[in-house]
């Protein structure tokens, strides 16, 4: 499996918006990220490769995608909250109930400030909520989301018989902690996508501060 | 050549003293300074086509939301306000700051199914966006006489 690209990331931008996914795209490219967008839920399910489970005939599903889902990593989705039929919740949802995507981190956008809306979306597992538009300056909280699925990929490597490589890949591994990118307030052990930084989303909107990881305590936030 | 260079400096400074003016007078906000930092040697047209793409937008929406309003009897205010609110989040998203409050009152005429408010709301984004779009024409027509006579297109910073 050719990892030509390990050092890029891919990530999966979902908006109805022609307009917004064109920014989007854009705005995700001058941060060096590789972009796919689609313009729904479903399909953005479709790619990844996972099924609705009423799945109907869709006349405007492309007929190329790739069966098999393992040969596309992606390491970050970033969709619209509001969209029709699947919403950014919706989908935020069925990739956090899947085995095979729910690591994969989810930032949710939307054009409106609604402290419920988005602490609901931070319950359910969203590492971010950004207010649209969106600006160049929003997708630096991004990187260290991508970052810890890359080490969590790095790690899950088969280790080989060979000390030599052992130890480089473990090299590996700790490498990326001395980069200053990731926030020392966040931890870097192998556990589910939930990062204070979030808190950052909900600071612009509210002042509620929340520390406590979602699944030890349920703060009700209004 | 000297008499080059001074041409190309005649052209950036109607350029920016154009763009500069867009702001002041409203039309443009922040987001257009955001939308204009995406824009690079490779890809020169990038602001050109987020904002052909935003005025067909606006010429798809108006057209049906005044469809919608037509007869006074069955207006599907429903419909009305899903344009307006995709036509706040893309002027948003663009920075077409007057388009945009307009869309404004706009959703408060929808919410109270006030239709000849609507009616009012709707003309008037209609104007708006094609003054945006004149503006914006005469904008990109400068920044093509300064590509043509071999000039760099100025950063503008507005505070």
């Amino acid at each position: 499996m050719g990892m030509a690209t390990e050092s890029q990331f891919h990530v999966l931008a979902v908006d109805d918006s022609l307009v917004d996914r064109k920014m989007i795209e854009r705005l995700l490219q001058k941060s060096s990220c590789q972009v796919t967008t689609v313009d729904s839920g479903s399909k953005a399910l479709e790619f990844l490769g996972l099924r609705e489970s009423n799945e109907s005939n869709d006349p405007n599903a492309p007929s190329s995608l790739p069966v098999t889902h393992q040969e596309i990593e992606i390491n970050l989705i970033i969709t619209d909250y509001c969209m029709p039929g699947m919403t950014g919740y919706d989908l935020l949802k069925r990739v956090k109930e899947s085995a095979a995507f729910r690591s994969i981190p989810v930032v949710i956008m939307s054009s409106e400030n609604v402290p419920a809306r988005i602490s609901r979306c931070l319950e359910e597992g969203a590492e971010e909520f950004f207010l649209k538009p969106v600006k160049l300056a929003d997708l630096t909280k991004l990187k260290p989301h991508m970052m810890k699925t890359k080490l969590k990929k790095q790690s899950e490597k088969p280790s080989k018989e060979d000390n030599a490589v052992l130890k480089h890949e473990i090299r590996k591994e700790e490498e990326p902690s001395a980069i200053e990118i990731l926030p020392l307030h966040q931890d870097v052990e192998q556990e589910p996508m939930l990062s204070n930084s979030k808190r950052k989303a909900m600071e612009e909107v509210i002042s509620t501060d929340r520390s406590r990881p979602k699944y030890n305590d349920i703060t009700t936030l209004v | 050549l000297h008499a080059m260079n001074t041409v190309v400096a005649q052209l950036q400074r109607r350029f920016q003293d154009y763009l500069v003016s867009l702001y002041q007078q409203g039309f443009l906000d922040n987001q257009f300074t955001e939308l204009r930092k995406l824009q690079d040697e490779g890809t020169p047209d990038f602001v050109a086509e987020v904002v052909s793409l935003f005025f067909d937008d606006c010429s798809k929406l108006i057209n049906s939301m005044s469809r919608s309003l037509e007869r006074p009897e069955n207006v599907d205010f429903k419909q009305v306000d899903s344009g307006v609110h995709q036509l706040k989040g893309s002027s948003s998203s663009v920075g077409a700051r007057r388009v945009k409050n307009v869309c404004i009152s706009f959703k408060e005429c929808c919410d109270v199914q006030n239709r000849e408010g609507c009616l009012r709301c709707l003309q008037q984004v209609d104007y708006e966006y094609k003054m945006l779009k004149t503006k914006l024409q005469d904008l990109f027509n400068l920044e093509q006489q300064i590509v043509q006579a071999g000039g760099a297109i100025p950063q503008v910073n507005i505070n």
